[in-house]
């Protein structure tokens, strides 16, 4: 079942569709942004709600890789695999990324805090190697650069467990 | 028009035509995949390149729109070298197991690899393989072979109706899948077998039993619902291996239903019936042919001076050839007797000294698809005419209103425009409604036979909205389904209806429930004589009063002429355990005749356990005989056997001909069916002067009085055959039965109801209908009309209950 919150953004989007169908990528990402990601039920909720069938709708949540079909961490960790990326060193990256984390590209860290996906191309190839960490955007990386970003999310989770502002 | 040039050739095309449908035209091939002329176009699989004049680079043939003027080629240096590399990237992850693959002989990829693809393969890396999926009993899978062409995703969404399949992923990760844990049950679902160019799906109950260059293929009509769909019947060793559809643009383009298509198996049944038998001292006993036939004439002469000609009666199914039906009538009034007829699962016969032609379509079902507007009144259409609900399908998408007047409101996959939905017993009231809308909106006065009926009627909003799609939208058509035909008032149904044809000026048809139900008039296998059809009518009935028994008051289901049951019955291609209105008053009032023969290709295990029969003799099914089916549409459709008779197993009219011969009757020396059929058919076979639904001056019944009114006051039964208990050949088909459509019958009601009686879901409690009792677990349809059970008929387990559509009771056990 949609939540009513779901429910309401899904039919304020509508609005600006010709029709049900339209309006799927949308009521994917809104479902996805309330429960972190697309479950089957996920998918049922939405079809039931545009009158689309269970297929078609998979169809489309799993043609976009940012709509999550499995499970992620509290962030997902998009790292560039593409050409200029690759060229500016993303192998080294990918590798300490990994150590850091103790995961391999498409896996969750045991304390479900990073998800680390790659993603090719992320539209900023004159700072390549390029990753986003969630909605924040960080370029011109290198393994120092991504200790003390990784370091101020952790940072801010412990800000946050210790009963202050909750994470943004 | 666009005209342009292909390979030279000068064409011309539609506006928005395109280079494919040019090709087409000029019979020039391009080799393809994901271009289907049926579905929409994908242009994914890339094989169709072609050269463009002036174009840069080689363009898709089936997307590529035709221009004036353009210059196309399709086998020049450019496009064969396009083609060749389309297929080198099909073939990278294609397994290339074609000896071990059921599509080998058969394939589209096997075949243009021949043509376009290398002798080996430049590609080193590893081929990615595919999980196989579980699509149901139907349809069997190997996803590894799949090269992503869609078209069974575009079938489920364009023609089926439901998108059973999607394709997931992307790239390298694409696949074909049903959403998670789903099957694939649609009732067309068979035809993405023959869509798969490869061998991805394939048909799971023929898998692995024969190569396509094994078999011989043979013509044949369907024997199942009323639509006549060609098929073609592939045969190896004698035995039927599996059919296929031959296109006829007319009746089933080039798609099969799911029942068409895999009945079969109940052909090769291990129930088959191979050598007569008889019952003596209580003992089932094989026995020869002639002790058989002399049993039965025997028997009937012996019925015959007992008890009078009268006395003997003869249903046989409209699933029957017309040559088996007219010798079947020939016989019997041979004898000196009128009662004969088909209709087991009628319950109203008022109409029928009204009747002024065989009951049809109304129209060609081609023009279906044309139709602006359309009320179907009581139908499980979707389940009884997979095909005409697919054209239908069709008509909605492009425009047309459907209308539904039924007692259960299950998915027809389409927009609906009005629905009512209505208990049984309420049908005749909605319809009087949309005649008194239909009558104020043209500002006409109601015909004078209903206008008593009419007199305290008033039009509700649906019917003021049915009343102006049907006047407002041409060309139109008001269709009477199955349900609508068993209603125990179908005679007012009917008669209303028509009415309302009238003054809308619209179309009216009845859906044929079977293959020949037109056939079956036409043969003369009614009680009321040959007032239409049949040539050289016999006149035999005419001269014992004209009226015979008709089969409600042969079974012993019409309450008016209750203990007029024959005393001797042949019973041609029935189980009349399953395939009448009341089945527990048929089998009683059988169980009380002297003699009850049975004409049937199986050991119908009722027969012998019920103990109602007392011979059986083996009858050729329709691959085994010769005959002629007439459509709905009253298309006249000959066929040959396609395999030698099994066992001992006669054709149906060489046993009735003999029979005929034993008794000593005038005309039964046929030497051939075609023969039979000239005695039945006009030359040229034309039936068309004796196609008319429509009924003579008969008053329609007061709206709230009537049989019905007995069920009034309790719970009504609805009462439907379901798709795969129809008849006796698709009731043997092993993977039919095991699809979702097949599965036991529930006792569906309305939360409220359940409420109402206390009832939980699944509960199993005890139904009872007259002296029959029945125990079936709850389901919950909030759909249903209040105060009414949905339980289907024809099922072993509901063959105690009574009338389809009769008063129910409900007991807690």
């Amino acid at each position: 079942m949609l939540s009513e919150q779901e429910r309401r953004e899904i039919e304020a989007h509508a609005r600006h569709y010709p029709n049900n169908r339209a309006v799927c990528i949308e009521a994917l990402k809104i479902v996805q942004q309330h429960r972190g990601w697309v479950s089957n039920e996920g998918i049922a909720d939405v079809a039931e709600a545009l009158q689309m069938k269970p297929a078609e709708l998979e169809s489309v949540a799993t043609f976009y890789n940012m709509i999550f079909r499995k499970p992620v961490g509290k962030h997902v960790i998009l790292l560039c695999d593409s050409v200029s990326c690759w060229i500016m060193g993303y192998e080294r990256l990918r590798q300490h990324l990994g150590d850091r984390l103790g995961i391999r590209p498409g896996q969750t860290t045991a304390d479900g805090r990073f998800t680390l996906l790659p993603n090719v191309c992320l539209g900023a190839c004159d700072h390549a190697p390029v990753m986003m960490v969630d909605e924040a955007h960080y370029q011109d990386l290198d393994p120092a650069r991504i200790d003390e970003i990784l370091a101020s999310y952790q940072q801010e989770e412990e800000k946050s467990t210790d009963g202050n502002a909750a994470h943004s | 028009m666009i005209n342009f040039e292909i390979d030279g050739k000068p064409v011309s095309v539609p506006k928005n035509g395109t280079v494919m449908d040019g090709a087409n035209q000029l019979g020039i091939y391009i080799p393809h995949f994901c271009y289907h002329k049926k579905l929409s176009i994908a242009a994914n699989c890339r094989m169709c390149l072609v050269q463009v004049e002036k174009a840069p680079k080689p363009l898709p043939a089936c997307a590529t729109p035709a221009m004036e003027g353009m210059k196309v080629f399709t086998h020049s240096g450019q496009a064969v070298t396009a083609q060749k590399g389309v297929m080198e990237f099909l073939l990278i992850n294609h397994p290339l197991d074609c000896p071990i693959c059921d599509q080998g002989g058969e394939c589209q990829l096997q075949d243009l690899a021949v043509g376009y693809g290398a002798s080996s393969s430049r590609y080193t890396e590893t081929k990615r393989v595919v999980a196989n999926k579980n699509l149901g009993p139907l349809i069997s899978t190997d996803m590894t072979r799949c090269i992503h062409c869609t078209r069974c995703v575009r079938f489920g969404q364009e023609i089926a109706g439901i998108m059973e399949l999607g394709m997931v992923g992307r790239g390298e990760h694409s696949e074909i899948l049903a959403f998670v844990g789903k099957t694939v049950d649609s009732e067309l679902s068979g035809n993405v077998i023959d869509l798969c160019p490869v061998g991805a799906l394939v048909s799971k109950p023929f898998r692995y039993s024969a190569r396509t260059w094994e078999l011989s293929r043979r013509k044949s009509i369907s024997p199942h619902c009323g639509l006549g769909s060609n098929l073609i019947v592939q045969i190896k060793q004698n035995r039927v291996m599996r059919v296929l559809p031959r296109e006829n643009e007319e009746i089933n383009e080039c798609w099969l239903s799911d029942k068409d298509r895999f009945s079969y198996e109940g052909l090769n049944s291990e129930e088959r019936l191979t050598r007569p038998m008889i019952k003596q001292g209580g003992v089932w006993q094989e026995c020869d042919w002639q002790t058989a036939l002399e049993f039965v004439a025997n028997g009937l002469k012996d019925v015959k001076e007992k008890y009078g000609a009268e006395s003997i009666g003869a249903l046989g199914s409209a699933h029957s050839t017309l040559e088996e039906l007219y010798l079947l009538q020939k016989l019997v009034r041979g004898l000196g007797s009128a009662s004969v007829d088909h209709r087991v699962r009628q319950s109203d016969f008022r109409a029928d000294s009204q009747m002024q032609g065989a009951p049809w379509l109304g129209m060609p079902i081609a023009e279906i698809s044309q139709l602006k507007s359309l009320l179907v009144i009581g139908s499980t259409l979707r389940k009884d005419h997979p095909l005409l609900a697919h054209r239908i399908r069709q008509a909605v998408k492009h425009g047309a209103e459907l209308n539904v007047i039924n007692p259960i409101d299950d998915d027809l996959l389409t927009k609906v425009r009005n629905r009512a939905i209505v208990a049984p017993d309420k049908m005749v009231s909605m319809l009087a409604e949309v005649l008194k809308a239909i009558a104020e909106l043209k500002g006409v006065e109601i015909p004078d036979d209903a206008k008593n009926a009419l007199s305290t009627v008033s039009a509700s909003d649906t019917a003021r909205a049915i009343a102006i799609s049907l006047s407002d939208n041409k060309p139109a058509a008001i269709f009477i389904g199955n349900l609508a035909q068993h209603h125990p008032r179908y005679t007012d149904i009917c008669k209303l209806a028509q009415h309302i044809a009238q003054i809308s000026d619209v179309r009216f048809g009845v859906l044929g429930e079977a293959a020949n139900s037109v056939g079956a008039y036409i043969a003369g296998a009614v009680p009321f004589g040959n007032r239409f059809g049949n040539r050289n009518a016999d006149t035999a009935g005419d001269r014992h009063g004209g009226q015979g028994a008709n089969a409600s008051q042969m079974l012993g289901m019409d309450d008016a002429a209750s203990g007029t049951g024959c005393k001797a019955y042949i019973l041609l291609n029935l189980e009349p355990e399953l395939d009448c209105y009341n089945t527990q008053r048929a089998v009683r009032t059988l169980a009380a005749a002297d003699l009850v023969v049975m004409m049937t290709a199986y050991k119908s295990h009722a027969a012998i356990q019920d103990n109602y029969a007392d011979v059986l003799l083996p009858i050729a099914p329709f691959t085994e005989t010769s005959g002629t089916f007439v459509s709905t549409e009253g298309r006249v459709q000959s066929f040959n056997g396609v395999v030698a008779p099994l066992g001992e197993t006669r054709p149906a009219w060489k046993v009735l001909r003999v029979l005929g011969n034993i008794l000593q009757l005038d005309g039964f020396d046929y030497e051939t069916s075609e023969q039979v059929r000239g005695d039945v058919l006009p030359a040229g076979n034309d039936v068309s002067a004796w196609l008319n639904s429509r009924l003579g001056s008969l008053a329609v019944n007061p709206i709230e009085a009537g049989k019905e009114n007995k069920g009034s006051e309790g719970l009504q039964r609805i009462g439907e055959v379901p798709i795969y208990q129809a008849d006796l050949i698709v009731r043997r088909a092993e993977s039919l039965q095991r699809t979702r459509d097949a599965a036991a019958p529930l006792a569906w009601m309305s939360g409220s109801l359940m409420a109402q009686l206390g009832l939980q879901t699944e509960e199993v409690i005890r139904l009872k209908q007259e002296e029959g009792e029945v125990q079936l677990p709850v389901a919950q349809d909030d759909k249903l009309p209040a105060n009414c059970i949905r339980i289907a008929s024809a099922h072993p387990s509901t063959a105690a209950l009574g009338g389809m559509f009769d008063q129910i009771t409900v007991e807690k056990s």
